[in-house]
């Protein structure tokens, strides 16, 4: 039983980050309807910034996140006016294929600047892990729970209590009506795909020192990110976080009670079965973004 | 004119170990057929049903597995304490399955994904190659896992009267892949100039206005499905019996995208774009590799993919067969599928 709660522990921690790479991928897909393959090389750039401020810089591990999120915003907002404003109109596999292009070249370069060794993190936190009757967990993950529970929040704010907020949801319904009502849809776009790319981001710094960093890192992620939006549903947020929760659930007692070989199989296991049974995701009411 | 391209082709290619006798690029031009191979089988479905599927390398593993465990034999345990024990057959024999075993299992891929369109269709096929990824990793007993399938014999062709001849030297497998390539391009040739060819095409422009003039949808890119994985598995066997060792590396999502840039740099929809675009991406490695470092060459060939979608996003052939269509009437007027692509174009 304890070992139940031990998975339920390590669920919560995972999840939380599975959530921000889901709320950003599923923001992008609803409201812009671009299938963002970069959003893995955006995970795993957030974790090469974490190892350049706290290894490289030696700054301090705290200040790293933000400078994270930061920079996935501005990589995000470049790639989307270099590459998406240009084809806008066009189909959807012919900006698939260029996401696909963008995130060879961008995978290509991080392999190319930093090597294919692993990196590691040095975090502020004490060794010796919080333990709590049958179940212990690392002050670290703790944080991650924490900042990306904090994350989720502010974008949930983000959504739904400001006026970009509003105009992200008003494009989403119908982007020609929004329009015609004075929002900047091109800018909506480049605010959308900045926001996303900057939780992938932060999603990546967050679990980088968790585990190791490496260049092919965020190749999996995407997948998992993927896996989450089609359980939540297209653009839904809440969905996207309970998503999130469902799959670090189905990868732990995957990975604890069937075969830790197994575990990344879940995802697509996932994906595979909505689709066949329930295309439009767990949770879909009518679409809508919020 | 076109036939007599085709013939020339032909000969040009099957005089090269004539005058090459460098290994090195012999053996690259072996694997670039190869690749051809699978993506012509993705072009039938990419090209000429529009369905963009990123899981294709799945048939060609499938069928580098079927082939090489056939030939290999094997001994594995099944749950209810029952063994499977298989000893091995000819490798010709393996090469046939994994047509077969590569059609079924594009029929049941079909089956299932078809339900769905657009994104949620590459998503589902980038799923069931990874899902047979970590398979072909975690079935030790039955793959080697990580190990690798070692010591996959060369095929044999059996012939009447003579007895066999093993296909050992570079000379021979280059024969056989462009025998196999040959082949492959023929019958997606005539299957593409044919009725169902016509419905295949039919529903890529207008899904909806095919079922409306009685267009079986689901059972139109079900065949195509089964046509394509078979091919593409008929390409797998080839490579597991050429290169003599499989992983599951070979299922690495990042073959998928060498095809698909075959497939869209030469032209979709266009018979001889993934000949051209496999060769030149097939090539390219060889020619850069004296200045260029592999991970370069990736950036170089993600740039090259985005270039050629914003600039050429029809392809290099049937953009050169345009032009030369147009110098040759002497029309100055564009011709009727560009202007359809203009009106296209046009914000609704």
């Amino acid at each position: 039983m304890s070992e139940f709660f031990q998975h339920l522990i390590n669920m919560l921690v995972l999840g939380g980050t599975y959530a921000l790479l889901g709320i950003g991928l599923t923001l992008i897909f609803g409201i812009m309807n671009v299938v963002n393959f970069t959003h893995g090389v955006l995970y795993t750039f957030g974790a090469y910034i974490m190892f350049i401020v706290v290894q490289q810089l030696g700054l301090n591990f705290f200040l790293a996140l933000p400078v994270a999120v930061l920079a996935g915003w501005l990589l995000g907002a470049a790639i989307e006016l270099t590459l998406l404003r240009p084809l806008r109109g066009s189909d959807i596999d012919t900006t698939m294929l260029v996401m696909i292009g963008a995130w060879i070249a961008m995978q290509s370069g991080t392999l190319w600047i930093w090597g294919g060794v692993a990196k590691s993190v040095t975090t502020p936190f004490p060794e010796a892990p919080l333990v709590l009757g049958p179940v212990s967990v690392s002050w670290l993950r703790l944080f991650v729970l924490a900042a990306a529970a904090l994350l989720i929040l502010v974008t949930y704010l983000l959504i739904n209590k400001t006026s970009l907020g509003r105009a992200m949801r008003a494009t989403f319904q119908d982007h020609d009506t929004a329009s015609l009502m004075g929002v900047n849809v091109d800018m909506i776009y480049t605010s959308t795909f900045a926001i996303g790319s900057s939780l992938a981001a932060a999603a990546g710094a967050l679990l980088g020192p968790v585990y190791v960093i490496f260049p092919q890192m965020g190749d999996l992620a995407a997948v998992k990110a993927f896996a989450i939006v089609i359980l939540g549903g297209l653009g839904n947020i809440t969905g996207a976080v309970i998503g999130g929760f469902i799959l670090a659930l189905a990868e732990e007692l995957g990975a604890g009670y069937v075969s830790s070989g197994y575990r990344d199989a879940m995802g697509f296991l996932i994906i595979i079965a909505v689709l066949i049974f329930r295309p439009t995701g767990l949770f879909a009411r009518a679409e809508r973004v919020g | 004119m076109k036939a007599i391209i085709t013939i020339l082709a032909v000969a040009a290619l099957a005089s090269v170990p004539l005058w090459l006798r460098d290994p090195y690029l012999l053996n690259a031009l072996i694997t670039t057929g190869i690749f051809v191979i699978g993506a012509m089988s993705l072009n039938l479905l990419l090209g000429f049903t529009g369905q963009l599927s990123l899981g294709h390398i799945a048939f060609f593993g499938i069928g580098a597995y079927v082939s090489a465990l056939t030939s290999l034999g094997f001994d594995v345990g099944l749950p209810g304490d029952v063994r499977l024990v298989h000893a091995p057959w000819p490798p010709i024999a393996g090469f046939v399955l994994a047509i077969i075993v590569a059609g079924l299992c594009g029929y049941f891929v079909g089956l299932l994904s078809f339900r769905v369109r657009g994104a949620y269709f590459v998503i589902v096929t980038i799923s069931f190659a990874e899902v047979v990824r970590l398979v072909a990793l975690n079935w030790v007993e039955l793959t080697q896992g990580p190990l690798a399938l070692t010591n996959i014999p060369s095929i044999a062709l059996p012939l009447p009267g003579v007895g066999e001849l093993t296909l050992r030297t570079k000379l021979q497998n280059y024969y056989l892949v462009l025998v196999v390539a040959l082949i492959a391009y023929l019958l997606i040739a005539r299957l593409v100039h044919s009725h169902f060819g016509r419905s295949m095409r039919g529903l890529m422009e207008n899904e909806t206005l095919a079922v409306s003039v009685g267009i079986d949808v689901t059972r139109t890119l079900t065949i195509a499905a089964v046509i394509s994985a078979a091919i593409a598995g008929a390409a797998g066997s080839l490579y597991a019996h050429y290169i003599r060792i499989i992983d599951p590396e070979v299922f690495a999502f990042i073959n998928t995208v060498t095809m698909v840039i075959m497939v869209i740099t030469g032209g979709k929809g266009s018979l001889a774009g993934p000949v051209v675009g496999g060769l030149i991406f097939g090539l390219l490695p060889v020619a850069l590799r004296p200045v260029m470092a592999p991970e370069a060459q990736w950036i170089a060939y993600g740039g090259v993919l985005i270039a050629i979608l914003f600039v050429l996003p029809r392809g290099i052939v049937p953009s050169l067969a345009q032009r030369f269509r147009r110098r040759r009437t002497g029309r100055t007027a564009p011709s009727p599928v560009a202007l359809a692509e203009t009106a296209a174009k046009e914000p609704a």
